[in-house]
């Protein structure tokens, strides 16, 4: 069904917020049994445009052509009904409505009905889920659903009206290993019926393994764009920082009579996760991967006595630590960035500094109960220059901050306190390249330093360059210790789902 | 469980039903002078404004916002057309009545409408701004002085007297029952059957979400508050209707006790949540404390604290089950500032 006329064309597109020109004359054709990746790191203008085309956002001037016929700019309703549908970073879910009304809600308002009716409604949401070969409890509420059936709610909604262009802003973020493959499964099938996707991500080796169109988009215009087989994920995360970047691995193995800063023996706790022993030296950046519910989050999690753990042994710095609370971890000299850093790990309404500063007030408090002033400020101005935090000043509020800006200021905070080991949970999800690169490099520099460091991530590529060891958890236990040369991309890969 | 689960209803409309249901056998027990078919009509007449105000104040809040004004709304729209109907000496039956309320309760919410979906302004900050314009508008303009019932058009006086059902020695129904549950169930099937009732429940959910699958949420909002308008000025005119006088002096300041039930009928605050059915039940249940405390030895002053002290424990009951239905996340952050 594929043809060569465009579905879908944007032309010199034009968009300033406020005197910054968020997109700067960006033309992007659309055919359809395509799939079109969508590449740049945050704030690259990448959003913006999907905002315009679905017509949440009007464009200062340009045009966009759909079927051949030209619209200065699309309105939310128009857009859907040219067949044009979004599936948002957020997913823009109503949690308040059941998982089939929400599926329906956006063909009935395309139909215009004005009457709603349940059995309709249930019938169009059953239809598509049984398409799509999913299983979604429909009837309940969405606010009470995993990330996952979130995920593939917003994608049903989005193929119950005849979907002609389909835009997935970020769609894998949430996902682990298998469920992105079954989305990419089910991106072929609509390829096949010859909808045009275009897929927005920052993970290269899924827009090269999806894709068979590439742009990048970088600072509101378009870098490079060509057919994916012209790519590598070098050539396309060159074209998105302007900078050369490597997957080789940045670690050099440590000698290996270092002492164990921390040697875990046997932890276990019920439901989650057994037998798990390791150790960490000092200077040593560890790995810990493995599929979503493997058990990887909750070892970190009894670690740092948010669950703790009801068997086996910590020693840190040779001494035997009972973790039975945060505060037993935090005491012991543990840190731990947690998984959903905006909601858990930051207060967003208050500035860089105060976020800093929050978790070590006791540090700097004279002995008149009266903070030093002076003496937060010359330490924060410190962290702020190390960390490289992208920001006016250290007064700005951390929710005017991107993702990897944010994620620094987490970790500033944990470096104010000095830990002897530092563990982070996914410390890069919705972060781009460039900060990535950045994040990695600080915590090499604090391993250098002497701190231990853990990071649970499925990201493979950023254990494999920064890693001086990973280990593998699959069902609730360690499988697998890979070390040195060993560590790659596929064996991880391998050593995960096998 | 499951049957459990729904008699408790999607927002604790069955503990609702059995705090009423508790509430009913402690006062036959505490007072003999309770269980009778008058306290029932009397329970009945007392609920019906309230009620008409509370499906206003029920709808807004779905759409995620808090309307002050209605009770501005509705003596201004009541008080003004009775007004200029003994003044012209004209009376244009108790429909023409109602329809000339309507509408000037509707443009008075068209008002709020724009205001609040245009410019995107806090309902609560606009609804009390145009509370006081309408108030003072009302009082400068239109009038201050009390109509006594010898002044009032012909035909709200006789509807004033209309019984639907005559207990000799017990009281009667009042036969504006009949069109407010008309109005109830109006509601409840405009909420549940249409789509522009789930619209509401959409744009309460999330209102950027509803824009961007194709919910005109401007118009919606300026619909919403049209009808609120209109709902407030159709119990202006049964306030009128039912007291036999209209005095501009009144219905102002009795909005929390409305915006009270409502809460303790299950809706959020927070918007997206919330029935008919639950809203009903907090009408009925602040209706039965007010008129009855007193039968059961308990001073009318507490009355006030008593409408309290439920709207909190209501609140926090729905704050409680929410709270253990979802998994709640350990708040790493709190738990580290306190080691």
């Amino acid at each position: 069904m594929t043809s060569s006329e465009p579905v879908l064309q944007v032309r010199n597109i034009i968009k300033t917020y406020g005197g910054v020109r968020a997109l700067d004359g960006v033309s992007l054709s659309l055919v359809s049994g395509e799939v079109h990746c969508l590449a740049g790191e945050n704030g690259s203008g990448k959003s913006t445009l999907i905002k315009i085309i679905s017509g949440v956002e009007r464009p200062d001037s340009g045009e966009i052509v759909i079927d051949g016929e030209s619209h200065p700019h699309t309105t939310p309703s128009s857009a859907i009904r040219a067949g044009i549908q979004v599936i948002y970073q957020d997913f823009s879910l109503f949690p308040n409505l059941t998982a089939a009304e929400n599926i329906a809600m956006l063909s009935e308002l395309a139909d215009r009905r004005k009457i709603s009716s349940r059995k309709r409604i249930r019938a169009a949401a059953e239809a598509i889920v049984t398409d799509l070969g999913l299983r979604i409890d429909l009837d309940a509420d969405v606010a009470d659903l995993s990330v996952a059936d979130r995920q593939l709610i917003a994608i049903c909604r989005a193929l119950v009206g005849e979907a002609r262009v389909l835009i997935m802003d970020e769609p894998t973020t949430a996902l682990t290993h298998s469920e992105v493959q079954r989305l990419f499964t089910i991106v072929r099938r609509l390829q096949e019926r010859g909808v045009a996707v275009v897929f927005v991500s920052h993970k290269l080796d899924e827009v090269l393994a999806i894709s068979q169109h590439v742009t990048v988009v970088r600072n509101g215009a378009v870098v490079e764009s060509g057919a994916a087989v012209d790519f590598t994920a070098r050539s396309i995360a060159k074209a998105m920082t302007g900078r050369e970047v490597s997957e080789e691995r940045l670690v050099d193995d440590l000698a290996p009579d270092q002492n164990p800063l921390l040697v875990v023996e046997g932890l276990g706790r019920e439901g989650a996760f057994s037998d798990a022993s390791f150790s960490l030296a000092s200077g040593e950046i560890l790995g810990i991967t493995g599929l979503l519910g493997s058990g990887r989050s909750e070892i970190a999690e009894a670690l740092f006595g948010v669950a703790p753990a009801d068997t086996g042994t910590v020693v840190i710095n040779g001494r035997e630590a009972r973790i039975r609370s945060i505060a037993d971890a935090v005491k012991a000299g543990i840190g731990y960035v947690p998984e959903d850093r905006l909601t858990q790990g930051l207060f967003l309404e208050k500035s860089i500094a105060d976020n800093m500063v929050a978790s070590s007030l006791d540090k700097y408090r004279s002995r008149a109960l009266v903070l030093d002033r002076r003496r937060i400020a010359r330490s924060m101005a410190d962290l702020f220059a190390r960390l490289r935090i992208k920001a006016p000043n250290v007064q700005a509020p951390v929710r005017s901050l991107s993702g990897g800006n944010a994620q620094r200021v987490v970790i500033a905070k944990w470096l104010d306190r000095k830990p002897s080991v530092l563990m982070l949970n996914g410390p890069t999800v919705g972060v781009d390249i460039g900060s990535k690169e950045e994040i990695f490099a600080i915590l090499r520099e604090q391993a250098a330093e002497g701190m231990g460091i853990i990071v649970i991530s499925d990201d493979i590529p950023e254990l494999v360059t920064s890693c001086h060891r990973v280990l593998i958890v699959r069902a609730g236990r360690i499988v697998a210790e890979i070390a040195r040369d060993e560590i790659d991309v596929d064996t991880i890969q391998m050593r995960m789902t096998a | 469980m499951k049957i459990l689960r729904r008699l408790r209803g999607a927002n604790n409309e069955g503990v609702l039903l059995a705090v009423i249901i508790v509430v009913i056998v402690l006062m036959a027990f505490a007072s003999p002078a309770f269980f009778t078919p008058g306290t029932f009509f009397s329970l009945a007449r007392s609920s019906l404004v309230p009620l008409v105000f509370a499906l206003g104040v029920l709808l807004v809040m779905i759409s995620g916002g808090i309307d002050v004004s209605f009770p501005a709304i509705a003596i201004f729209a009541a008080y003004t057309t009775v007004e200029w109907s003994s003044e012209a000496s004209f009376d244009p039956t108790i429909v023409g009545i109602f329809a000339i309320a309507i509408v000037i309760g509707a443009l008075w919410g068209l008002l709020n409408g724009v205001v609040i979906a245009r410019f995107r302004l806090p309902t609560l900050i606009v609804t009390l701004g145009t509370q006081g314009i309408i108030k003072g508008i009302l009082l400068t303009y239109i009038g201050s002085t009390y109509i006594s019932a010898a002044k009032l058009p012909d035909s709200v006086a006789q509807t004033g007297d209309a019984h639907l059902l005559d207990v000799p020695g017990a009281g009667y129904l009042h036969g504006m029952l009949v069109p407010v549950v008309m109005i109830v169930v109006v509601i409840w099937w405009m909420l549940k059957y249409t789509t522009f009732g789930r619209s509401i429940f959409a744009i309460g959910g999330d209102a950027e979400a509803a824009r961007r699958v194709g919910i005109k949420v401007v118009r919606t909002q300026v619909i919403l508050y049209v009808l609120v308008g209109a709902l407030a000025a159709f119990g202006g005119v049964i306030f009128v209707i039912l007291g036999k006088n209209a005095n501009p002096q009144t219905l102002v300041g009795t909005e929390l006790d409305i915006i009270a039930a409502v809460v303790l009928g299950g809706a959020s605050i927070f918007g997206g949540r919330g029935s008919v059915f639950g809203t009903v039940l907090g009408v009925v249940l602040v209706q039965l404390i007010n008129n009855n405390l007193v039968l059961v030895g308990v001073p009318s002053t507490w009355q006030r604290a008593a409408v309290g002290i439920l709207l909190i424990v209501g609140v926090s009951i729905q704050a409680l089950a929410a709270m253990r239905s979802r998994r709640q996340p350990v708040l790493v952050e709190e738990e580290v500032s306190k080691a």
